[in-house]
């Protein structure tokens, strides 16, 4: 088991024809994932080789589900094309459809959310993140396959490089899913949605829940694990130095008022039993302690 | 992006929202220009992107042009809880009848829109919202329907606006959607939307905020934009197109991922309070592909910050190799030569890890300094900087 990404999930490309989408299929590939095909609008009929697999192109989702039965899609489309993408998957019942494109705008992102929950088929992962990997059974995104191999670790992230240090720091113990969530305001999978499926899933032992400054969605996870979860969770939140009305990178990562800021998440977070490394190295040393490792 | 007053009240005028007449002066002389072709009393209101600023005597009436110049040249050159008021907006000044509050605005908790709307507007809406709930009306718009008229009176309904105004609002409200949507907006408010005595409903005062991911379709936004207020590194760093925020502290950051760079931050600053209080002097996220140039970018903006007394490049390999890197420190360093003068502390961690560090040892470059822990590293680097 793991969460959301499996043996079983089958996986084509939304923008493989283009350069980033190229050079992570072929990541994906190497990392032993099922790709199966890629979604370019006017390119369907191509065949793209890429290290010796041979991938036909589709005009549309519908075409390469039915073509490849694919049950996830990956998509790094610009952000000018990205909610056409989107919803191009959404309207087919696409199960899982990981956005990594950065730099979408929030008024696309809130209609194609929107659509896919007035749909109800549809489960969204991003946009601007790193995709997640259920390390040895399928990587979808851009996080790195060779840092660490399956385990007992559950680990939802906003931030992909965060999410990347701390299965370096723990990639002895390993992980049964890591997967980052993504850092705009907007986001189709929250930290609680990994949560309830950490909760659910028998291969997760422990959780690792990284937050940031910005929005209530770590106060609010924080009273979900207080409610509903019995698996001990650890936690970080970064941006503790980040000055009111700045955005620190991430497009959500920004502290308006006393609304959004890191000691706020970290007292919820703590009041619901999380504890709350200071930094990455020591939240991963909580963790540790946990699991007797 | 936030916008000032006037810009937004350009926006309103864009779309057909009511508004007064009105006009910007950045000197007493076009003030009292600006007053003349209004006519009659006007208002001179200091732009400035923070709230308050009618406490601080940053509003005041006027009850002609050399009344209007002498208070602009009172607003002008004001500190406003630190922004200095470089513009004033000559407004006519209306009789108001009655104060309402109106907004259209993300909503990231519940991943949608939200009309928040008030008759008691007027004053700070955060006030009425903790002390009387119940006057402030909070009513989701989805995201693909918007508002439509039968949306709009259902707003105005809930919201309880009296009857002899309802229609009115509802058409204001049907354009601040159209503000909303069509210029890509994240924030609409208008407070106060005003009555006046002869019964007109007009927005006398409003705050619009752009999403800057829009930009590609948003070619006018760019006019919007405030130079003078942005620092001369970040503008600096933006044309070289990097992520960069000025901070105040002595440590100059590098690092890859906004959430990484964002820890090391924290990380700095609490290994500096060993050293007096150091802190971080700036956020700077190279991304992904950290390739020579976009390191000797990175790192002579961060050498050209005088506040800066020591580097800390934080690095984790993870697309990019560790080995790609440590190269790119090397090579700009030799871009920077004799530019490059302060201490450089060296983490990277991850994919090629041992190869990477393995080049900058060999380059022996005499400003650099690895450390092997992000921890250790953020330590060492707030001690040179406390040197």
């Amino acid at each position: 088991m793991a969460i959301f990404l499996n043996e079983n999930s089958v996986v084509i490309v939304q923008g493989m024809t283009g350069s980033e989408g190229t050079k992570h299929t072929r990541r994906m590939l190497a990392s032993g994932t099922k790709v199966v095909g890629g979604v370019t609008p006017g390119k369907g009929g191509q065949i793209v080789d890429i290290d010796g697999h041979q991938l036909p192109v589709f005009n549309t989702v519908a075409q390469a589900m039915s073509a490849t039965g694919a049950n996830t899609s990956v998509v790094f489309v610009p952000p000018k094309f990205a909610k056409a993408a989107v919803i191009d998957a959404i309207d087919s019942a696409m199960p899982l459809v990981v956005v990594i494109t950065e730099g979408i705008p929030v008024h696309d992102t809130a209609s194609f959310y929107a659509y896919s929950v007035s749909k109800g088929t549809t489960r969204i992962i991003g946009p601007n993140c790193p995709g997640l990997i259920s390390p040895g059974k399928s990587n979808v995104g851009i996080i790195p396959a060779d840092i660490t191999g399956a385990g007992p670790i559950g680990l939802v992230s906003k931030s992909g490089t965060l999410t990347y240090q701390m299965m370096y720091e723990l990639r002895d113990i390993g992980f049964s899913t890591a997967i980052g969530i993504g850092g705009d305001p907007i986001i189709g999978t929250t930290h609680i949605d990994a949560l309830r499926a950490f909760q659910d899933d028998p291969d997760t032992k422990a959780i690792v829940m990284i937050g940031e400054i910005g929005g209530d969605a770590e106060e609010r996870a924080a009273a979900f694990i207080a409610e509903h979860v019995t698996k001990p969770v650890v936690g970080y939140v970064a941006g503790f130095t980040a000055p009111e009305g700045k955005t620190m990178g991430h497009a959500g990562a920004i502290v308006s008022g006393s609304s959004g800021t890191a000691q706020g998440k970290k007292d919820a977070l703590e009041a619901a039993g999380v504890k709350v490394g200071q930094t990455p190295t020591e939240t991963a040393q909580l963790l540790r302690e946990i699991l007797g490792r | 992006m936030d916008l000032f007053e006037y810009q937004a009240r350009g926006l309103f005028e864009k779309h057909g929202v009511p508004v007064l007449p009105a006009a910007i002066a950045t000197t007493p002389d076009e003030a009292e220009v600006a007053a003349k072709n209004i006519g009659g009393k006007v208002v001179v209101k200091a732009q400035v992107k923070t709230g308050g600023r009618g406490k601080a005597g940053g509003v005041k009436l006027a009850v002609d042009a050399v009344d209007a110049r002498e208070k602009a040249g009172a607003i002008l050159g004001m500190d406003i809880k630190g922004h200095i008021v470089r513009t004033v907006m000559i407004a006519a000044a209306a009789p108001i009848e009655s104060e309402y509050y109106l907004a259209i605005l993300l909503d990231r908790s519940n991943r949608t829109f939200l009309v928040m709307a008030s008759v008691s507007g007027g004053m700070d809406i955060e006030e009425v919202a903790r002390t009387a709930p119940e006057k402030l009306a909070k009513i989701p718009v989805s995201a693909v329907d918007g508002i439509s008229a039968a949306k709009a009176k259902e707003i105005v309904s809930a919201a309880k606006f009296p009857f002899d105004v309802a229609d009115q609002v509802a058409e204001v409200l049907l354009k601040l959607w159209e503000v909303f949507q069509s210029e890509d907006a994240t924030l609409v408010e208008v407070n106060p939307l005003v009555k006046t005595k002869d019964g007109k409903v007009i927005a006398l005062d409003g705050k619009i905020t752009l999403d800057d991911n829009a930009e590609f379709r948003q070619s006018e936004h760019a006019a919007l934009v405030d130079h003078e207020a942005t620092n001369e590194l970040e503008a600096a760093a933006k044309a070289k197109d990097l992520n960069y925020v000025k901070l105040e502290g002595q440590v100059g950051i590098i690092g890859n991922g906004a959430g990484l760079v964002m820890s090391t931050l924290d990380v700095v600053a609490d290994a500096g309070k060993k050293y007096g209080g150091v802190l971080p002097a700036n956020f700077l996220d190279i991304g992904g592909g950290a390739s020579a140039q976009i390191m000797a970018d990175g790192l002579s903006i961060i050498l050209g910050d005088s506040d800066v007394k020591s580097v800390f490049v934080n690095v984790f390999g993870g697309i990019t190799s560790c080995d790609a890197v440590a190269t790119g420190i090397v090579q700009a360093l030799e871009l920077l030569g004799h530019k490059a003068t302060k201490p450089i502390v060296v983490r990277l961690d991850g994919n090629n890890v041992l190869e990477g560090r393995a080049i900058l040892a060999k380059a022996g470059h005499p400003l650099i300094e690895q450390v092997d822990t992000m921890d250790g590293a953020a330590d060492r680097a707030a001690e040179l900087a406390a040197l």
